[in-house]
């Protein structure tokens, strides 16, 4: 029921954007887009979500979407042997990484435009900048940035490799993001790029949150919140139930 | 069946967490310990995030010890005074354990000081059960029946120190600064550990302090419930890493499992059930002990800034 209702609603959008599209025939790098849900709600039982993205273009182009979290401060630690064991040693701090980045396009990037738009634009994780401070001299910070993109990928966070955006006509496109049940709470902004002759012809915004809702939201809020009262009530929560344990056993 | 854990920030299998307290509860039945020192590795194993793991078992284990103080206390096996002594010791040792945890945390080093703790203690710890275990199961065998070495009123460097303070209970005259010691170093590594530290406080109490064994068990879960208690309100003050909805998932797998464990164990010999728990001990000593030497597979590791 949940779902028909998401597919009511997309349909609906879809005919909105049409719409919208119609009116709009004047304007020759129109490009109207949208999402199935502008919120990912993370509940108890959230293991991960797709949110579909679509919209529709005037006329011929490439498409590339690009999906960028909040950002935040990362360290990335390099373990080094000593005395036999491994141990944390040196570290690289990079400033506004985004927190899960994913990316789309309809043909491989490299045939859609060449590396120096992607790079002007900050399109792709390979043409991120991030500002680093690094305190190895063993090594340089490429490695460290290496290995920032093979931690985040391998937490699901960053994309492998571009998603595929398929056309469903000259002019409708979809793309399936997917949200990993680790995805960081925050708000999301999505860039959506008409290439045209290795340029940029129009760029669409649109905002994406992701936070937690229910129990879960109210537990992480109040632990956060009220730090001392949350304790306690643990404390007492721990208590009351090894009383209740030793209590409903002790019948026996 | 999948559950999103708020403060871990990861979803487990709750049949999983279930079934994990289920066994450690088992084992603890078994044995008679508090299972901590393997509640957390085995979080740590699962994927939980080390301070998380340690945080919460130490809020699980203020459970496990109030159920299992009561049948002590109505005995008249709590030696009160001494209780609250190691107690005063306790408290201040989680306190600066729980700092030295967050000083650790945003060094980097927390996983490494909490694996190499484990690694050395469960080492001895193990070492020693197992040694023990087997002589005196040769030595069932050698004789057809079993019997204790006890020294009483043994004098040592014990008695010489100042602060003498009577223990009626316990039947000793010695110096407050020992459970003083005794108190503060367990609650060290109660926060640095998510342990409750009986299986270091029980040895200490009859070895060093000399304590009679009937009064040991009972008062060392009196002042483990008070000191995981402290670490439980400390760690959620300092690094709210104290997970209430995991904290109760183990509680429930653990309170039936030992219930379970008890009446299994009550049909075994008890150097045997010693000898298990040794070897148990040193396995999980000798896998993070592995994890801690064979190379990684990722030499880098990533954690946000402010942690």
């Amino acid at each position: 029921m949940h779902k028909s209702g998401a597919i009511i609603r997309t349909l609906l959008a879809v005919a909105a954007v049409l719409a919208v599209l119609a009116q709009d025939r004047a304007r020759a790098d129109a490009l109207v887009v949208d999402l199935s849900n502008h919120l990912v709600a993370i509940t108890t039982g959230f293991t991960g979500t797709d949110v579909l993205l679509f919209g529709a273009v005037q006329s011929e182009g490439d498409v590339i979407v690009t999906v960028r979290g909040p950002d935040q401060d990362m360290v990335v630690r390099r373990k080094e042997r000593k005395v036999g064991i491994w141990v944390n040693s040196e570290s690289a701090t990079f400033r506004n990484v985004p927190a899960y980045y994913a990316s789309a396009s309809n043909r491989p990037m490299e045939i859609i435009a060449n590396s120096q738009l992607y790079n002007d634009y900050r399109i792709g994780l390979e043409h991120q900048r991030f500002v680093t401070e690094i305190d190895d001299k063993d090594r340089n910070s490429s490695d460290y940035r290496d290995a920032l993109l093979r931690n985040m990928r391998a937490a699901g966070l960053f994309n492998q490799r571009p998603a595929k955006i398929s056309f469903l006509s000259n002019q409708l496109f979809r793309t399936d993001i997917h949200f990993p049940a680790n995805t960081p709470t925050g708000t999301y902004t999505i860039n959506v790029y008409l290439i045209r002759d290795g340029r940029i012809a129009s760029i669409k915004t649109t905002p994406l949150v992701v936070s937690k809702t229910g129990v879960s939201a109210e537990v992480y809020d109040f632990a956060h919140r009220y730090s001392a009262l949350y304790g306690i009530i643990a404390v007492i929560i721990a208590v009351a139930a090894g009383w209740t344990a030793s209590v409903v056993f002790r019948q026996r | 069946m999948q559950i999103y854990l708020p403060i871990a920030e990861m979803s487990v299998n709750i049949f999983l967490i279930l079934g994990l307290g289920g066994g450690v509860g088992f084992l603890s039945g078994l044995f008679g310990v508090g299972g901590g020192f393997l509640i957390t590795p085995l979080l740590i194993f699962y994927g939980i995030p080390p301070a998380v793991s340690v945080a919460t078992a130490a809020n699980q284990i203020v459970a496990s010890s109030v159920s299992g103080v009561f049948a002590h206390w109505r005995r008249g096996n709590v030696d009160l005074k001494m209780g609250l002594v190691l107690l005063a010791g306790g408290i201040a040792g989680s306190t600066i354990g729980v700092w030295v945890f967050a000083w650790l945390r945003s060094l980097g080093q927390i996983d490494l000081v909490i694996s190499l703790c484990y690694v050395i203690f469960l080492g001895i710890i193990g070492g020693m059960m197992l040694i023990e275990a087997s002589r005196a199961i040769f030595r069932t065998r050698r004789r057809g029946g079993s019997f204790r070495r006890t020294k009483k009123h043994q004098h040592s460097f014990v008695h010489g120190l100042p602060l003498k303070m009577r223990f009626y209970r316990s039947g000793l005259y010695i110096s407050a600064l020992l459970p003083l010691l005794v108190g503060f170093f367990v609650g060290l590594l109660t926060a640095l550990m998510g342990v409750g530290g009986g299986f270091v406080m029980v040895p200490a109490m009859i070895y060093i302090l000399g304590m009679p064994t009937s009064v040991v068990i009972g008062t060392s879960l009196f002042q483990i419930i008070f000191v995981t208690a402290n670490v439980t309100f400390l760690q959620s003050i300092q690094t709210q890493t104290v997970d209430v909805a995991l904290a109760i998932l183990l509680l429930i797998g653990g309170v039936i499992g030992a219930q379970f464990g008890a009446q299994f164990g009550s049909r075994l010999k008890a150097e045997h059930l010693r000898a298990m728990l040794g070897l148990l001990v040193l396995s999980v000593c000798l896998k993070l002990l592995f994890d801690l030497v064979i190379t990684p597979t990722e030499l880098y590791s990533i954690a946000p800034e402010n942690l």
